[in-house]
């Protein structure tokens, strides 16, 4: 090193406890100060959208699975529902309930791990196994809904893979009721903490107009006080008929960051009580033939139902010409995906517009002449998840 | 919002404007690669639309469909304005051997990332941009993989590392 | 480094290996290190509702330095593999793998240009993991099935056979 650089060059990751998987960070040291932090990202690109657009419409949705491996449901619900536009499909009354009720419990599953593993960086290690305990009930759910635990593929194009198990209301209900418990375990675990307090306040701070001109979605933009919630703004899948509120932020910190999601955990399981309350009888599949699969039980013993069954898993649909583009919020922002079909039973293009991506596009303004200790601080509360950043 | 934003092109750049079309009650207008900057810069200044979010950027290969025709690549500007909770798409053709558009980096700083992605898996390039370079991709990976012409299962094992900076800067240290 | 190195060729071995295998079997630290979907999972296991802590495992390290269980959780990318193989080959001998699910055993359903098709191709595997993911019960089976293995090791067998793991 030449004798006048004053600046030091120093790696952080791909392989770093703090990253969350597999982000690498090039950061230029000023002593303990920060002058650039530059992120490196595709160590985990996965090549997803190019096997999208090499299946057929039906067998991309375990693929989203796989994007944002923290909310699996949330893909799904935003590739099926992106799919539906294409062909015009309508979904029944109890399918848009069922999916509320199951998305809105994934976002406290993915907060949750965010909440773990934001807390564990910055201290706080027993945050991790409470968070992990909790997820763990939702995760039971999926078992009993899609019979796996995380890669639940539940949610299909025109409804569901199956009904909801019998004992889904009990299930969702104690969820609800245990986790509002928990919750308050949290609040005074994290909430008054000086030392949480002390790293999160006033730290990777971004302005309102700065949030809006990098493009932010989620609590990400909220936690600098601009309204913009997919769910209120562009209404699917029956939002319209909940009752939430969007919490907001004033300064655009990581303490703001950390309140919006513990409030946005709250009014998700309000979301989904009203949900189980309100949810509709009905069947479970649009009755689309040749588009949307018949349901199972029909399989086995009608004739029709079987030929087109056969049909569509073999052969797929023809989709039209034309491009439709699907955003739903998702627990890191505006999750979008945008299909192009082209008269063929294969997609042309399935783009997925990844929120995680898009933020971590802002971590050196939010980190730009701090401390380096705040960097990691940054990285987890942009709330990250890398499979979808790299895709 | 739909009529005041067609009147509002349609009276400014009635020139640059080639298509437009309503897809699934989706508008998107067609633009000529050199109007592009223009345009958005006109939409997000406007008072009284207010375009302020660019949601994405992204491209679709048409190659090998009669859409080719019109040319082979289409980039997608997705844009929406917070004040009319709406959203559109501006879209720019491209084809033959130069491809390349205005970057829009100097009206949104989240154009960065979005622009490198998709130059790195198109290979389109956006002009005036201040780093395009490759960001999901390996370094020593050659072609844009998500180009119709990448074949799905290319494999090409990649052995070496420390290519953050060119070799000479290397040396120096 | 290591004890191996310390043996000369003619001195049988029988109680120190069952010393040393009980000893190495009981406290394996695993590299902290998480690829993708499975990662989430490995994080499961080690938490509070599965708690791997039983098996004298709980420690993972942050540095591969202070490891001697790599488990390669989630797809390996071909930005990566440079990255996994030096992280390999910076951890101490004896050392052990475990591939977890399916993408690092054998591409998963990513067989594409982006995806390693199987880790076993950069670095030598002891143990494969079905599952995509695999949920933390297989995961807990495949590590006392590891366990088994290091305790039928023998470290004479290690001595001669130096250089095995060295792909």
């Amino acid at each position: 090193m030449s004798a006048e650089k004053k600046t030091i060059t120093l790696n952080m990751g791909p392989q770093h406890p703090s990253t969350h998987g597999v982000l690498r960070v090039k950061l230029e040291l000023d002593g303990e100060r920060v002058v650039t932090a530059e992120p490196i990202i595709g160590y985990l690109h996965t090549g997803i959208e190019k096997t999208m657009e090499s299946m057929l419409y039906y067998k991309v949705i375990p693929a989203t699975d796989r994007i944002d491996y923290l909310a699996p449901m949330s893909n799904n619900l935003g590739y099926c529902l992106a799919v539906e536009k294409l062909m015009d499909i309508e979904v029944p009354e109890k399918v848009k309930w069922a999916r509320v009720c199951l998305v809105e419990l994934t976002r406290v599953a993915s907060h949750l791990v965010w909440l773990g593993t934001h807390s564990i960086d910055l201290g706080a290690m027993s945050m991790l196994m409470y968070a992990f305990r909790e997820r763990e009930l939702i995760i039971d759910l999926y078992e009993a809904c899609g019979g796996q635990r995380m890669m639940t593929s539940y949610i299909r194009i025109g409804g569901l893979a199956s009904d909801l198990p019998a004992d889904f209301e009990k299930k969702v209900r104690n969820i609800i009721k245990t986790i509002r418990e928990k919750m308050k375990d949290y609040d005074k675990l994290l909430t008054e903490n000086p030392i949480f307090i002390m790293r999160t306040k006033g730290v990777a701070v971004i302005s309102a107009e700065e949030a809006i001109n990098y493009s932010l979605s989620g609590p990400m933009l909220r936690g600098s006080g601009v309204d913009y919630d997919v769910r209120k703004a562009n209404p699917y899948s029956g939002y319209e008929n909940f009752d939430f509120d969007v919490p907001l932020g004033k300064n655009g910190d990581a303490y703001d960051r950390y309140l919006i999601r513990m409030e946005e955990m709250r009014q998700s399981l309000n979301i989904a009580e009203q949900a189980i309350d309100g949810m509709p009888e009905g069947p479970y599949r649009a009755h689309v033939p040749g588009v949307v699969l018949p349901p199972k039980e029909d399989v086995l013993y009608k004739m029709e139902s079987m030929i087109f069954h056969f049909k569509i898993i073999t052969d797929g649909f023809d989709a039209p010409v034309g491009s439709v583009y699907q955003a739903i919020e998702s627990p890191k922002g505006e999750l979008g995906f945008y299909i192009t079909g082209d008269g063929t039973n294969i997609p042309r293009r399935v783009r997925v517009r990844p929120p995680s991506f898009v933020n971590l596009g802002s971590l050196p303004v939010l980190t730009e002449g701090k401390l380096l200790a705040d960097v990691v601080c940054a990285i987890g509360s942009i709330d990250i998840v890398l499979g979808e950043v790299d895709r | 919002m739909r009529t005041e934003l067609s009147k509002f092109l349609k009276s400014k750049f009635a020139g640059q404007l080639t298509e437009q079309e309503l897809f699934r009650d989706q508008q998107s207008f067609v633009v000529k690669p050199d109007a592009i900057v223009s345009v958005c810069e006109a939409l997000l200044n406007d008072e009284n639309l207010e375009v302020k979010f660019l949601a994405d950027i992204t491209c679709v290969d048409w190659l090998g469909h009669e859409q080719e025709k019109q040319g082979r690549f289409e980039v997608v500007y997705n844009l929406y304005s917070y004040k009319h909770s709406y959203r559109f798409f501006l879209k720019v053709r491209l084809d033959g051997e130069n491809l390349s558009v205005g970057t829009l980096t100097g009206l949104w700083k989240g154009a960065n990332w979005l622009e490198r992605e998709v130059f790195d898996l198109f290979g389109i390039k956006f002009e005036g941009h201040p780093n395009l370079t490759k960001i999901v991709t390996p370094d020593e990976l050659e072609g844009h993989p998500l180009r119709k012409d990448f074949p799905l299962t290319w494999e090409q094992p990649v052995f070496s590392w420390n290519k953050d900076d060119p070799p000479e800067v290397r040396n120096e240290r | 480094m290591g004890l191996e190195e310390k043996i000369p060729d003619s001195i049988i071995l029988t109680s120190l290996d069952k010393m040393v295998n009980w000893a190495r079997k009981r406290s394996m630290w695993p590299l902290g290190f998480g690829l993708a979907c499975c990662a989430i999972e490995m994080i499961s296991t080690f938490a509070a509702h599965f708690d791997l802590a039983r098996y004298g495992m709980e420690v993972m390290r942050a540095s591969p330095r202070q490891a001697d269980l790599m488990i390669v959780a989630g797809r390996v990318s071909m930005k990566m593999v440079p990255v996994i193989k030096t992280l390999y080959e910076q951890m101490p001998n004896p050392k052990w793998v475990i591939s977890m699910g399916a993408c690092a055993s054998c591409g998963g359903v990513f067989n594409n240009y982006a995806i390693l098709q199987g880790v076993d191709r950069i670095i030598p595997v002891d143990i494969y993991v079905p599952g995509c993911p695999p949920r933390p019960e297989q995961l807990m089976d495949g590590i006392l099935k590891l366990q088994e293995i290091v305790e039928k090791d023998s470290l004479k067998k290690v001595h001669e056979e130096w250089g095995r793991k060295v792909v």
